[in-house]
């Protein structure tokens, strides 16, 4: 039996974040969270190398607070077969070596397994760096950007996505790899798939379960803040009688701005 | 070998040579303020006739780690080079290019030295205790992140077009070659094939032209298209129409591509923070939405509530006619 390991993480909800009107501060505690999406994308792929495969373990692991249960049971209704939760209690402020090499740990722990699959980057802090630390902890082959996957015996074939190329890649397994959203559209779960999963295995380990040592996971960076940005912009509404006259006072003022023509 | 018991020096590099050299600028600065070296690290294969140009472009050394092995970017191959270069060495910073390579590039590495890792900073500068400190765009563009390294080497990654390239003066300074093993690489590309992009890449452009879901039909990107001409620039969309729609291919904004033209025009884009992010360095936008209420507006130069269908043509025929 092949063993896919997915890595999630449990993201603040961009979409749903206050900023403090007086410090212009972004209120993170407190916000909605949900799965990255990336990492979404990256569940999806599992779970359809598998059905196309077959003979099959899915297997998600998280490294957060304990509320992060709820995003697991989607991740189980989506069709994992099993989740890991490792329990960042009195942790707070890991950086992503750290989480990295928790991760680390809690797959080691978890045994024999021939890929890990995780999104490119993630939803709030966008660093995009646990895989590629994962990968170089685990000293496992590693590609990223990748948009297209197939698996043949012990070989993983990828397509990545880079700036001016495509490339496709191949590696022996196990290896670790970064999907990047355009990989495919992530299933929402059936009802009968989410009652299904109620009946499926949520693991939680703590710190000590994996014998971290506190030293590893000490933050290598420090956030100092994190401020909504300003945008000055004129915000000038043009208006008119017709759109004819809206379009040439629109024309008049990038010329005078100097942004159109000498 | 060097014994350098503290870290010194402040490196740059990336597989991509214009990026080097924009990083050799804001390098400088730093290296100025700490009253250190800046290193250039170039690899490559027949690339040593290139290192006497970074130092006139500011370095004040140059490592050449110069191999037929080196040919084309192997994610191995070239951490490896890094990675002894750095164990060596100790730079205090490194700068390295954030392409899709080398951000990966930069993570591993990172982690190979216990060091911390700052992705994708449009600015740096140094605190009163020496450490480097870079902003980031973090939370899908809902926030400018301010972060400080506690660990060395300081290794930020830093994205194309993010500092001007340096002015060439003729310098003196020193060219060092050396020898490194070179890692078997883990992975093997299979084919590498071009990707079919226009003449000019959309993060070049003066002039953009930019759709999002305002757009009712694929074939419609030609309003846009004749806009764009008359300015002598290009047109792209917003993710919505590659995600949900998969009209085109690529996408403007935080998780595309991040764009500075001297005029963004949005037609029918409502601004959600992630496509703000991608275009918030454009030196005047103009935003044209029939949404009253669009978001957009409130990052807009030059705002038009309207439909763009109508908009488009008659600001094509009004900027033709005022252009003459």
């Amino acid at each position: 039996m092949k063993r896919i390991v997915v890595c999630l993480k449990q993201a603040v909800d961009v979409s749903q974040l206050k900023v403090d009107p007086a410090t212009r501060q972004l209120i993170t505690a407190g916000a909605p969270k949900k799965i990255s999406d990336f990492d979404k994308n990256a569940l999806e792929e599992a779970i359809r190398v598998k059905e196309k495969l077959g003979g099959i373990e899915i297997l998600t692991v998280t490294v957060s607070s304990e509320d992060a249960k709820t995003v697991l049971r989607e991740a189980l209704a989506m069709g994992a077969d099993k989740a890991y939760l490792v329990n960042d209690l009195g942790f707070e402020g890991i950086d992503t070596l750290g989480t990295a090499y928790i991760l680390a740990e809690a797959i080691k722990k978890i045994g024999q397994f021939d890929l890990i699959l995780c999104g490119e980057t993630s939803l709030d802090s966008f660093s995009g760096l646990v895989g590629s630390r994962l990968s170089e902890l685990l000293n496992l082959p590693q590609v990223t950007f990748v948009r297209r996957l197939s698996i043949e015996g012990d070989t993983v074939l990828a397509e990545r996505a880079l700036e001016d190329v495509n490339e496709t890649v191949k590696a022996k397994m196990p290896a670790l790899i970064a999907v990047t959203r355009e990989i495919n559209q992530p299933r929402i779960p059936s009802l009968m798939m989410i009652m299904k999963a109620s009946k499926k295995e949520i693991v939680t380990w703590t710190l000590s379960d994996l014998s971290v040592q506190r030293e590893k996971i000490d933050p290598k960076i420090e956030v100092l803040s994190a401020v909504a940005p300003t945008m000055e912009r004129k915000k000038i509404m043009i208006t008119g009688e017709t759109v004819q006259e809206i379009a040439e006072k629109l024309a008049k003022a990038l010329i005078q701005e100097g942004v159109v023509g000498r | 070998m060097n014994g350098l018991s503290e870290s010194e020096g402040v490196w740059v590099f990336s597989e991509v040579y214009d990026l080097t050299l924009e990083m050799l600028s804001k390098g400088r600065e730093l290296a100025d303020k700490l009253q250190t070296e800046l290193v250039a690290v170039l690899v490559g294969n027949n690339v040593r006739q290139r290192a006497n140009e970074l130092i006139d472009y500011g370095a004040d050394k140059v490592y050449v780690i110069d191999s037929p092995g080196l040919e084309h970017f192997q994610a191995e191959a070239y951490l490896g080079v890094l990675h002894n270069l750095a164990a060596d060495y100790h730079p205090a910073i490194l700068l390295i290019g954030s392409t899709r390579d080398g951000r990966p590039l930069a993570a591993r590495l990172a982690t190979r030295l216990n060091t911390g890792c700052v992705p994708d900073c449009f600015e740096l500068s140094v605190d009163e205790g020496k450490r480097l400190v870079g902003e980031r765009i973090a939370y899908g563009g809902s926030a400018v992140a301010t972060v400080a390294f506690k660990s060395k080497p300081q290794i930020a990654t830093v994205p194309a077009r993010a500092f001007e390239k340096p002015a060439l003066h003729d310098r003196r300074g020193q060219v060092v070659k050396l020898d490194v093993r070179i890692e078997a690489p883990k992975v093997e590309v299979v084919e590498r094939r071009p990707l079919e992009t226009s003449s000019v890449k959309v993060e070049e452009a003066e002039y953009l032209v930019c759709c999002g879901r305002g757009l009712e039909k694929k074939d419609d990107m030609k309003l846009l298209q004749e806009l764009a001409e008359v300015l002598g620039g290009q047109v792209g969309c917003s993710r919505p129409l590659v995600e949900d729609r998969k009209w085109f291919s690529e996408w403007i904004g935080l998780s595309g591509h991040k764009v500075k033209p001297k005029l963004y025009v949005a037609c029918g884009i409502s601004g959600v923070i992630q496509h703000v992010a991608g275009i918030r360095d454009s030196k005047v936008i103009v935003a044209i939405n029939r949404d009253p209420e669009a978001p957009i507006f409130e990052i807009a130069d030059y705002g038009v509530v309207g439909n763009l269908y109508e908009v488009l043509p008659a600001l094509k025929e009004a900027l033709q006619k005022q252009l003459q």
